[in-house]
């Protein structure tokens, strides 16, 4: 047998599936049930005990959801994965894992407003306080670390305007404060960006988005890249010390470089229990299979799409980290070589009435909440996802009232840029 | 050999050859690693010894334990050292003084004496450092994907589904990726101080 290395297309084609050994199927099968016989008690106990691989319900693991933890472990280069039933899910989990009541974590400000959401209110009651940095200001995530500082949290290519974060100076910061740093590579997906070869510790997707890519499954991932060593200083203690859920293990010592992701399905999925369908991981997978071929389409009609708009007489500026004249353009070329994402904003000179009437006569471009379908996507986040916000208040986050969002699909380019046409012309 | 990263063939052919295993620091609860290790060990068909002092007169999961290495009166395959870094140097002197020599010395994960590996491998033992058996044999044969593991393997033929006391096939293509220098590192750093 030879150690030789299969590519990135291979491997979202083959990792974690072989033929089922009982009836030899090739597609993955869905395992859609809830539980699995044991062979005999001291089986069941050794399964209860982590003695032994193997299932036992579905809210702890499934042969279906096993193959897609695996696959996206193998795509991020990651020691393990645990798939839960969503991308918010999946950001639950993680940091059960590290905090106590009263600890903190760092997390760049320019997130998805729902992880925005997710970290100021609903963690809140948990005791696990946010404090916010610059990703522009890399010195703000120095001066955030406190002896409370538990993580750091980051997007690679940042909602909703697609920029890019430097996350080999954050991973710097993070190894310095002696905390794990914690990826969201929703909208890069490992085609584009591997962050565990840039120092991440702990890789989040919402699978929702482009690695299932059809807008048809919600689902979230977590990928231990088996990076940090959680025993030092009792800092992590539900990785560290001995569990009393499972007499007396500690998870470290027994799983070593990937004790993280065990200690996310038998702490975290099992006891908090936002487990994925398993038809859900079925489509997830059969969507990741076409990863590499979509994602490298989503990018050139991006980049496409972008050009065009930052030459239409009614755009005030297009926010694209592919242009060469973008902000971002710089880390782009460094982090994403293939293409910067497909995830972009841009404003209009006509403000708010503008873009309610670009939604408003787009045919093609639908009108929803998502992003990293094959379709395209538009949405214009002021007088919808922040219309709660006073104007102020909008244009910090990046979604004043001439900023339009875009997901830019698989379609023929040639179609978008013509429904565009059509909907900013009359 | 590299200690810092093994080629899968490395410990591929170890697990394919060796039969017996004397696991040294063999304990009998039931939640420490060694007992977990043993237990699978012996259920994918390796003849397995426990050594512990502590617990002589005593049988792990029917095996008598004996007292130390050359107190097993037979010729074994492969030592295991479930000890701390500090303390694997003695075991590897004791190995060292058996005839036939194992062909295999294997230390646990968060296990690594450099010192005791080159003496070792200066009499043509195969040194594992800082692995898992138990580890290294469900990810070569892919069956601890069902944790969500990467296994770093891939496969296009049916194998069939693992039951109590067969040996499984760890004969798979191997995948880049599951970075392990991180927890080298760590082992390394902690026997380098103690």
């Amino acid at each position: 047998m030879s150690d030789r290395l299969p590519g990135f297309s291979t491997l979202a084609v083959h990792a974690g599936a072989q033929p089922d050994p009982t009836t030899g199927a090739r597609a993955t099968p869905i395992y859609q049930t809830t539980s699995f016989v044991f062979n005999d008690a001291d089986h069941a106990a050794s399964l209860f005990g982590l003695q032994a691989f193997g299932n036992i319900y579905t809210r702890i693991g499934n042969p279906t959801n096993a193959v897609l933890e695996e696959r996206v472990a193998a795509l991020e280069g990651g020691t393990a994965a645990l798939a839960v039933a969503s991308g918010h899910a999946a950001q639950v989990v993680v940091l059960q894992q590290l905090l106590q009541p009263g600890d903190e974590f760092i997390a760049a400000r320019k997130l998805y407003g729902g992880s925005i959401n997710q970290f100021t209110h609903a963690f809140k009651s948990f005791g696990w306080n946010v404090v916010w940095a610059d990703p522009d200001d890399i010195a703000s995530f120095e001066r955030a670390v406190t002896p409370r500082t538990k993580a750091i949290f980051i997007e690679s290519i940042a909602n909703p305007a697609g920029s890019i974060t430097d996350i080999e100076a954050i991973s710097t910061v993070a190894r310095k404060a002696g905390v794990p740093l914690i990826v969201d590579n929703t909208l890069a997906s490992p085609y584009l960006i591997r962050p565990i070869d840039h120092g991440a510790d702990i890789v989040v997707h919402s699978l929702t988005k482009f690695l299932g890519g059809h807008g048809n499954s919600l689902g979230g991932i977590i990928v231990d890249a088996g990076t940090f060593d959680w025993s030092t200083g009792g800092k992590y203690p539900m990785l560290s010390e001995p569990r009393p859920e499972y007499h007396g293990i500690r998870l470290q010592e027994t799983f070593g470089n990937f004790a993280f992701a065990i200690a996310c399905r038998v702490l975290g999925l099992r006891d908090l229990g936002p487990a994925l369908s398993p038809f859900n991981a079925f489509m997830i997978l059969t969507g990741i299979e076409t990863l590499p071929l979509r994602m490298q389409k989503h990018c050139d009609n991006a980049k496409a799409v972008a050009e065009y708009l930052a030459g239409h007489p009614a755009v005030a500026s297009v926010n694209y980290a592919g242009l060469p004249s973008d902000k971002y353009n710089q880390l782009a070329r460094k982090y994403a070589p293939r293409g910067a994402g497909a995830v972009f904003t841009f404003s209009l000179k006509g403000g708010y009435d503008a873009g309610v009437s670009l939604v408003s006569k787009l045919q093609l471009f639908s009108h929803l909440a998502n992003v990293g379908d094959t379709r395209s996507l538009v949405i214009h986040p002021a007088s919808t996802t922040h219309s709660q916000l006073d104007d102020a208040a909008k244009i910090k986050s990046g979604a004043g009232p001439d900023v339009v969002r875009l997901s830019i699909g698989i379609e023929d380019k040639e179609d978008l840029i013509a429904d565009l046409e059509q909907a900013l012309g009359a | 050999m590299n200690h810092d990263a093994y080629p899968d063939n490395y410990i591929r052919g170890i697990l394919n050859s060796v039969k017996s295993i004397a696991m040294v620091g063999a304990s009998p609860v039931n939640v420490r690693p060694s007992y977990f290790a043993f237990k699978y060990l012996m259920q994918r068909g390796y003849d397995m010894i426990p050594v512990n002092p502590g617990h002589v007169g005593k049988e792990l999961l029917g095996k008598p334990f004996v007292a130390s290495l050359s107190d097993i009166g037979r010729p074994v395959d492969m030592i295991d050292i479930f000890r701390n870094s500090s303390h694997i140097m003695p075991v590897v002197e004791e190995a060292l003084t058996l005839d036939p020599l194992p062909k295999v010395i294997w230390m646990q994960l968060g296990a690594r004496d450099d010192a005791a590996a080159a003496k070792a491998e200066s009499v043509g033992i195969k040194v594992v450092m800082n692995r898992c058996p138990k580890i290294e044999y469900g990810r070569l044969s892919s069956e601890i994907s069902w944790m969500g593991v990467n296994s770093r393997t891939l496969s296009s033929k049916r194998a069939p589904a693992p039951t109590q006391g067969m040996r499984l096939s760890l004969n798979r293509m191997s995948v880049g990726g599951g970075n392990t220098a991180a927890s080298d590192r760590a082992a390394k750093n902690k026997s380098e101080q103690s």
